[in-house]
């Protein structure tokens, strides 16, 4: 008993000495840099948000319904940005059905049939570079390809020949970013598949699939988002500085195949204009972009959640 | 040429003595990993209703030898399998056989619990589903198979729980679980208990005493105990390292019944690493 004691004093005498000791001076400081640099994001995410909002507030406040239902127009006060959104939205919904089926296949091949060779391994890399390659350059691939090649399918200078450029524009990242989330799943879930004697149709369906289906969906749909702000590619193809001849509805399909602008676009020229008000409607615009790719988002957490909770 | 004559008396001495038809046999098999070769000149007769183990130190080939026997090495990149592998008489390894096929006669359980990320049932489930059996007859499939492993009473009232909830000794019974629905003919288990408690483990193997009226079963082990308990054969691998080159090769150095295996062993590799006196 008395033994122990003793050595129970000197145990504590130790730790109170390493306590007192040693402090981490280095670590204190990285520690404090890491937080340095997540405040200074922070801070500018805010200070871009409270910028934009208070500039376009007033058009926000005053006249919501109508800056999203009218055209653009000369003067700030009647201009709204109905064609804009139209755009947008059918952009979005075609680049989605095109790039994410693609891309994902793409990926399933490369995964789980390629054979792994030096061929499979340099088509991985190009794609690899093919995420790297400025939006500009798919702008002039997809003004060559679907603009004019294509033109009897696309109609030419149309939104969806701008879907098909943004499609293309993301899909190295929808196969990179799925075959990453494909190539995550454990190969013990392949065996247990294949040891009860599934096909490789069926394991990839039923268990490699589901399992990588939180990590391809969260990929894409950000990728998405991102590339729905992107300018470059859609003037390129000939989107429509000012107001389109095209007079369709939101969900009318029509606009495929006619004269097209985007948001980006629509911001884009505001920002330029001089003219009175003009500044606060492009706020106001951006303040919609940032709406729409922030429903796309939640979209994909979403969907995200549920495949979780399912598998 | 010597190592031909060498592993010519090996072979000899691994033909297993005279047994009730067999359900798999494998001659002069031979697997490759890329260029180098894994496991040389196995030959094994595994009889039917029957427990035969595969011991030997870690790396011989066990694994890769119990992987021949549902084709399961196809799945690995750059593996290469030469020689006989049969199964009541079929070359499995002719180019007709259906690999798929195979494997819903011939069950696997892994060395690690593997059951998928889905409810209990679920993982009961997906082998006869996929074999097209009516759903009518999953719920009665759940129920025996889950009997059968032994897990039956601890998982009753949560069936449409996820599988990952449940302990690591239940999931490896749930995995044997999903094995038996499909009802195989042989079940394969690569070191089935190497994860568990010896409560678990001695569930396991009572299992296993029961499920041989049924199926045919081989188990690798690294117990020298669970296969002398369990199984009616063993084969004892080891591994060659040649003298010229630095390669390491697996060979079979004895099979026979599990008792004169463990109590007087033809060779003294055996003897020696049945005894403890060889790692
Ligand atoms: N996928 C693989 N690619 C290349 N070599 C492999 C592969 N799997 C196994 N090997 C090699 O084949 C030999 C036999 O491996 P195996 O896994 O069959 O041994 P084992 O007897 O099961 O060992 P353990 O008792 O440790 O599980 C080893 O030398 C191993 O390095
Ligand atoms: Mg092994």
């Amino acid at each position: 008993m008395a033994v122990a004691r003793v050595l129970d004093a000197g145990m504590a005498d130790r730790v109170k000495v390493s306590l007192t000791g040693a402090r981490d001076g280095r670590g204190f400081l990285f520690r404090t840099l890491l937080q340095l640099a997540l405040l200074l994001t922070v801070v500018i995410l805010a200070a871009l948000l409270v910028q934009v909002l208070t500039l376009g507030w007033e058009t926000l406040a005053t006249r919501l319904g109508d800056f999203l239902t009218a055209e653009s127009r000369s003067r700030a006060h009647e201009a709204g940005v109905f064609q804009g959104l139209r755009g947008t939205l059918w952009i979005g919904v075609i680049t989605t059905l095109v790039a994410f089926p693609l891309g994902v296949s793409a990926a399933v091949y490369l995964e789980e049939y390629a054979p792994r060779n030096r061929m499979t391994a340099f088509i991985e890399l190009n794609i690899r570079n093919l995420a790297g390659v400025p939006s500009v350059v798919y702008g002039i691939l997809a003004y060559t390809i679907f603009v004019t090649l294509l033109r009897p399918v696309t109609g030419g200078k149309t939104a969806l020949s701008g879907a098909l450029a943004v499609a293309v524009l993301v899909l190295p990242v929808v196969i990179i970013t799925s075959a990453e989330a494909i190539r995550a799943v454990p190969d013990s879930l392949r065996e247990a598949g294949f040891g009860v004697g599934a096909t490789r149709w069926e394991v990839i369906r039923s268990h490699v699939l589901p399992y990588a289906a939180p990590g391809i969906l969260t990929g894409t749909l950000l990728s998405l988002g991102r590339a729905l702000g992107e300018a470059a590619p859609l003037i390129l193809v000939g989107a429509v500085a000012g107001s389109v001849g095209y007079s369709g509805g939101l969900l009318d399909p029509g606009q495929l195949r006619e004269q097209f602008t985007a948001m980006p676009i629509v911001i884009a020229t505001w920002s330029t204009n001089a003219r009175p008000g003009f500044d606060q409607i492009t706020a106001a615009a951006i303040v919609v972009l940032l709406v729409v790719v922030l429903m796309a988002n939640a979209a994909a957490i979403g969907l995200r959640n549920r495949f979780e909770k399912k598998r | 040429m010597t190592v031909d004559l060498d592993s010519a008396v090996v072979a000899k001495g691994a033909v297993a003595p005279p047994a009730p038809l067999p359900v798999l046999t494998a001659n002069d098999l031979q697997v490759y990993y890329g260029d180098f070769q894994a496991v040389r000149n196995v030959h094994l007769a595994i009889p039917r209703n029957e427990i035969v183990a595969m011991i030997g130190p870690s790396g011989c080939g066990k694994s890769t030898v119990l992987r021949c026997f549902n084709r399961m090495n196809e799945l690995i990149d750059g593996c290469r399998v030469t020689g006989h592998v049969c199964y009541h008489g079929v070359d499995l390894y002719d180019p007709r056989v259906d690999a798929v096929e195979v494997r819903r006669r011939i069950g696997m359980v892994f060395q690690k619990p593997n059951p998928f990320p889905k409810s209990v049932y679920e993982n009961v489930v997906f082998g006869p589903r996929i074999a097209g059996v009516a759903r009518a007859e999953f719920d009665g499939i759940v129920e025996s198979s889950l009997r059968k492993a032994a897990l039956w009473d601890e998982v009753k009232d949560r069936l449409k729980a996820s599988a990952l909830g449940l302990s690591g000794g239940q999931q490896q019974r749930l995995c044997i679980a999903r094995a038996i629905a499909s009802n195989p003919d042989v079940l394969l288990m690569d070191e089935p208990c190497s994860a568990l408690d010896p409560i678990a483990t001695g569930r396991i193997e009572d299992l296993m005493h029961e499920l041989k009226a049924d199926y045919t079963i081989v188990i690798v082990t690294h117990n020298m105990q669970q296969a002398a308990r369990v199984s009616d054969r063993t084969a004892f691998f080891t591994v060659e390292v040649s003298s010229d080159s630095d390669r390491r090769t697996g060979v079979l150095v004895e099979y026979d019944d599990t008792e004169k295996i463990f109590s007087n062993p033809s060779d003294s590799r055996t003897e020696n690493y049945v005894t403890g006196r060889f790692g």
